[in-house]
């Protein structure tokens, strides 16, 4: 909750997170995420049955810019066939302004 | 031990082993699902939990709670997972009310459980026609043999293959402890109920169920397939599953595709080149 009314800025930020099935920004969607901070659009688990885009890649072509994805990590010792967190995780944003 | 007929198949073991769960529609009569919904609507003390770890045979001896799990094919499900004399772990009765529009984030139950082999079920008992506006709970197939923290993944909105439960009044759906799962909104005007039961093994899990068609070659097929959201690590599943077989079977011969005998082959026989013939390692080359 913003108390001050008069600082909320007029530009924000729109995350969109999307795993993919391999390391490549090409490799297709295997689960995604989105959070809005103009809260335009609001997503909950279970929502939505397709995703989004097909692959990082198109994402990218549609404006979105890649800022974080997940490195290739090596495995460790005696955990090599272990499986945890969905493995290739892409954080990408817009901003968008809440103007009109 | 219940009558053979009433315990699950090989098949089904297999598709449990696969998915990390298992789908039973109408399984329960509709009398005991109104009975039940009657009970759990009017009693707000099945809230509570029971002693944990009390045998479960011990728990809900007078009421119709005790009356759905003990149907003979029920107990049948029950013993074929985790045998004859489970523990009661804890219960909960999920009551959404209609118009309540928060879903829940995904989630592994309790805390990260490390076990390989051994699991406790789950047991998912909606008493009432479930539709998909009412919510009923969305799980992850094939997502329990992943080691998470709980809900360390309320990050995720939606993955490929998630499952919303929509089923008739006496569906009962049976999970591994470590299945991804989370409630769904009700934006409809009825109350929902889901009845959640976890129930731990006391004994080794091996050959529990109506192991007749153990040797059916369709088991493999089912223990294979690879779920939509598993990317390229859908082959390090395999491999997961089919220890878990090896280990419900007793048979740690089982392989598939020639996977796990790949690379557990690490030969001890030397070959001799004096006398060009060979002879076993015993351990001790002086």
């Amino acid at each position: 909750m913003i108390k001050n009314k008069t600082t909320i800025p007029s530009l924000r930020q729109k995350i969109l997170i999307l795993y993919s099935g391999g390391s490549a920004l090409d490799s297709e969607i295997v689960a995604w995420s989105l959070f809005d901070a103009t809260e335009r659009e609001k997503m909950t688990t279970g929502d939505k049955d397709v995703p989004p885009y097909e692959s990082v890649f198109d994402a990218m072509k549609d404006g979105w810019r890649v800022i974080q994805i997940s490195p290739i990590q090596p495995f460790l010792p005696g955990k090599e066939y272990s499986t945890a967190y969905l493995k290739f995780e892409h954080v990408l944003e817009k901003i968008v302004s809440t103007d009109g | 031990m219940v009558n053979k007929k009433h315990r699950l198949t090989s098949k089904q073991m297999a598709s449990f082993v696969n998915e990390g769960y298992l789908r039973f529609d109408k399984i329960i009569p509709k009398k005991l699902c109104d009975e039940m919904f009657e009970e759990l609507e009017k009693n707000p003390n099945h809230r509570l939990w029971l002693t944990s770890g009390k045998p479960f045979n011990e728990i809900w001896t007078d009421n119709v709670i005790g009356k759905i799990f003990r149907l003979p094919k029920v107990e049948g499900i029950i013993q074929s997972l985790v045998g004859p004399n489970p523990r009661y772990d804890h219960h909960f009765p999920h009551r959404v009310e209609p118009g309540h529009f928060e879903a829940q984030h995904w989630h592994a139950d309790s805390i990260i459980d490390t076990r390989t082999e051994h699991f406790d079920i789950q047991l998912f008992f909606f008493p009432q026609d479930t539709s998909r506006e009412m919510g009923g709970t969305l799980i992850l197939p094939g997502s329990h043999f992943r080691k998470v923290q709980e809900s360390e993944i309320s990050r995720y909105h939606n993955i490929v293959g998630q499952l919303p439960i929509i089923c008739k009044a006496g569906t009962l759906f049976v999970t591994h402890h470590n299945i991804w799962h989370c409630a769904q909104p009700n934006r409809s005007r009825k109350l929902r109920f889901m009845f959640k039961l976890r129930l731990n093994p006391t004994i080794r899990q091996i050959n529990l169920w109506n192991t007749d068609d153990l040797n059916d070659p369709e088991i493999e097929t089912i223990l294979m397939k690879s779920q939509p959201w598993m990317g390229v690590e859908a082959r390090i599943e395999q491999v997961l599953r089919i220890k878990l077989w090896r280990f419900l079977t007793d048979n740690p011969h089982f392989d598939s595709r020639y996977w796990l005998t790949r690379i557990e082959n690490e030969p001890t026989t030397i070959f001799d080149y004096q006398h060009t013939g060979v002879y076993e390692n015993k351990g001790n080359l002086g």
